[in-house]
């Protein structure tokens, strides 16, 4: 019945001039349609920056080979970088929330949605800036350029004197802009998930996802601010003559080191705690059974929030700190391990006994966990100072982010884009270009950031345009970017999957995981206002409580 | 099951049956204020890390005074704003708005403060952003500074233009609540650059 009332009030909208329908999506501040534009806006961007990874792979698959010239290998590079962490990982992750978190604590809409609308078009402006130094870069005869100092951009590379030109200038307001987006975005969040919960959702009944967006955004506001703060001092140097990272006035460029990586390693919690958000709700659908240690992963999420922020200079290692810092700086790596270890345990302990449903947001989630915890693997291998020593720079490192990046965040993204399709558009993905696109993408996975690990053993350096013959690099480059073809074919099912199923896939109804979040109460895709009334919740289940009224989780607690 | 689904439980709640949460203009601004907070600590970082650093003059010492009259205007602009939004949640409008003026003037003298001290370094002593590594950071942070009180004398003002044509009650306590709390948070944060800037920095 109510899906009939929703029906009708679609071919309403596709009757109407398509003008009026953009007009519609500019001018929102509904919560969904901005989330579904983060996540376009970010699978856009995933391709663009996915195209720019294949170039770098295409260039390095041999020996000798010239496919790019250097200049636009380091822009490749910089560009590949830079849009996939703030124009990909950030505004998916970002929309994902944006859609979830009302929906899943019973709320109408988030707390600001108009501060909401604000963020995602800062962000988008960014993203458009970033690219538009192509023409710009070098004003509007230098066609073809396009930052190329690295997505850190260290000084004083990036000081007037060795980056003339603008593009530099794009990168840094580029990033600058959708810093301040995300900004807005986190306080929306935090706002939305203290203030608008449904009566009866306690802190302690919330969803994991919501806790753990709650964290990442409190992690968001003293992450991404000093980087912000710094791209700031950068322009002040770039256009007012000022001096911070100038050494030539006694200005210092570890300086600089400290503060991007004082953004830059919480930015990588920022990425994951989300990631940890979408296997918290879906491993326990799939296992068919309530999470395991719910108070054990809030404090763990926490935790990590926490020692994330004192981690930073352990990408410093090389740059000769003292034996106290780098010791310092070893052991909050290390320890940053437990509190990860511990939600791994936690989401096995979920899956142990559980009458596991191998769907394929369930197989992208248990690849998430098999490869995330290699990632996390190779990261305490590099805590060791005097490893990293050998291995700073090299094509280890790259391995080692890239398993968590690709490995975990995008493996979870994947399985996170299979379970909520049903919800966002009312139709299953189909599971059999699900499966090919899973294993296509795990086999990809695999050959590529696996031998990278052996480049790095075997003295490969990052960013390197091109090597000698004969230096052992030669079969594992090849085998490399293969794997990065592969993967690009996975990327392919699976953007098609999004397009066929949108029109082709099963209908879906209100829950078909039989899954026990509030998202799941309201129709596929949901109304406007999400709930007619506003539900009132006395567990952690609340669509459990309601379809086994003679067992509810309630009376458990 | 419908869409439209029922509550799905009766509502009961342990505490007084009372659903209550917090504010989300409050919970908002704090947020924001935890972001400043970080960009305000890595300028100050930068201001202490580079502290004698200069290769060349004027230090510090040289030229700078201590502000002492106007970072009394600003702070007393704390009060003022306090005690304004105390009379308007008494309805007392005529307090309100006197107590309002005055926190734009103490505020608008703080900037004519900055102001006077910024001609005077740069017109007698020659101090620009350009010339060494102090007025680099000098004027970044409290520059930074100091757009933040313009900032908050706009929205004053917006207020005050609103509460001349008669349009703030004590209906909306809670919105300059939120904006007190951002003007103490400009206040505070002064604290600290007057602290680094003229008593550790000279």
């Amino acid at each position: 019945m109510a899906s009939d009332a929703v029906a009708i009030s679609r071919t309403e909208v596709e009757d109407r001039p398509w003008v009026d329908t953009l007009h519609e999506w500019v001018t929102t501040v509904d919560h969904k349609r901005i989330g579904l534009l983060y996540i376009l806006f970010a699978l856009v961007f995933l391709v663009i920056a996915g195209l720019e990874a294949l170039v770098i792979r295409i260039q390095l698959m041999y020996p000798h080979n010239d496919f790019v010239s250097p200049q636009v290998f380091n822009r490749m590079f910089t560009m590949h970088g830079t849009t996939m962490i703030f124009f990909f990982a950030m505004p998916i992750l970002f929309g994902f929330g944006n859609y979830l978190v009302p929906l899943m604590i019973g709320a109408r809409d988030m707390a600001f949605p108009r501060l909401n609308a604000f963020s995602f078009w800062l962000s988008a402006l960014g993203g458009f800036l970033l690219y538009f130094s192509f023409l710009g870069g070098s004003g509007l005869y230098g066609a073809g350029s396009a930052p190329d100092v690295g997505w850190w951009a260290y000084a004083p590379l990036t000081a007037r004197a060795f980056s003339p030109g603008s593009s530099t200038d794009y990168w840094t307001i580029a990033v600058l802009v959708s810093g301040f987006g995300s900004i807005g975005t986190a306080v929306n969040l935090i706002a939305t998930i203290l203030c608008m919960r449904c009566p009866g959702m306690t802190l302690g009944r919330m969803p994991l996802l919501s806790w753990l967006y709650l964290t990442m955004s409190g992690l968001a506001l003293i992450g991404i601010t000093p980087l912000s703060a710094a791209q700031l001092m950068l322009l002040v140097d770039r256009y007012l003559g000022g001096h911070f990272f100038d050494t030539q006035a006694g200005g210092s460029a570890t300086l600089w080191m400290h503060f991007f990586w004082i953004f830059g390693h919480p930015e990588v919690y920022i990425l994951v705690i989300p990631a940890f958000a979408f296997m918290s709700e879906i491993i326990p659908v799939f296992s068919r059974k309530p999470i395991f240690g719910y108070p054990v992963m809030v404090a763990a999420t926490v935790c990590i929030a926490f020692v994330s922020m004192s981690v930073w200079a352990h990408h410093m290692f090389t740059i000769g700190m003292n034996s106290y810092a780098n010791s310092f700086f070893a052991i909050t790596t290390m320890a940053v391990g437990v509190p990860t270890g511990i939600k791994i345990f936690n989401w096995l302990g979920t899956m142990w006994g559980g009458r596991i449903q191998f769907k394929t947001p369930m197989l992208f989630a248990i690849a998430f966990l098999f490869q995330f915890l290699i990632a996390g693997l190779t990261g305490i291998i590099q805590a060791a100072v005097p490893f990293d020593w050998q291995l700073s720079l090299s094509y280890f490192v790259v391995a080692h982010f890239h398993y968590v990046i690709v490995g975990g965040i995008l493996f979870a993204i994947f399985a996170a884009f299979y379970y909520w399709y049903p919800k966002v558009t009312g139709r299953m993905l189909s599971e059999r270009l699900g499966t090919l696109h899973f294993w296509l993408f795990v086999i990809g996975f695999h050959l590529t950031f696996d031998p990278m690990h052996f480049a790095g053993l075997l003295g490969m350096p990052r960013r390197i345009y091109t090597f000698e013959p004969g230096r052992g690099w030669d079969a594992i480059n090849l085998i490399v970017s293969i794997g990065a073809f592969i993967q690009a074919v996975g990327i392919l099912v699976f953007v098609a999957n999004l397009i066929l199923s949108y029109w082709k896939g099963a209908r879906a109804g209100n829950d078909p995981w039989d899954a026990w979040t509030l998202e799941w109460l309201t129709s596929s895709p949901p109304p406007a206002y999400n709930f007619a009334s506003i539900p009132t919740i006395a567990s952690r289940r609340p669509l459990w409580d309601l379809k086994h009224p003679e067992d509810p989780d309630s009376r458990y607690e | 099951m419908s869409t439209f689904a029922p509550p799905i439980v009766e509502p009961t709640f342990d505490t007084a049956g009372v659903w209550s949460l917090p504010s989300r203009g409050k919970v908002g601004m704090a947020s924001l204020i935890v972001a400043e907070s970080a960009i305000f600590t890595i300028f100050v970082v930068a201001y202490l890390y580079y502290l004698g650093k200069s290769l060349s003059g004027p230090t510090p010492r040289q030229v700078l005074e201590v502000p002492i009259f106007y970072t009394f205007c600003l702070l007393s602009s704390s009060l003022t704003i306090h005690y304004a939004g105390k009379s308007l949640e008494r309805d007392k409008k005529r307090a309100f708005l006197g107590l309002w003026l005055l926190t734009i003037v103490l505020g608008g003298l703080f900037m004519f403060g900055t102001a006077r001290e910024w001609y005077r370094l740069i017109y007698e002593h020659g101090l620009t952003i350009a010339t060494n590594l102090f007025g680099t950071t000098y004027y970044s942070l409290v520059g930074l500074h100091a757009f933040h009180v313009t900032a908050g004398l706009i929205m004053l003002s917006i207020v005050l233009a609103f509460s001349l044509a008669g349009r703030v009650t004590p209906r909306h306590f809670g919105r300059i609540d939120v904006l007190a709390l951002y003007w103490h948070f400009v206040d505070a944060v002064w604290v600290v650059v007057f602290t680094v800037v003229y008593v550790i920095g000279r």
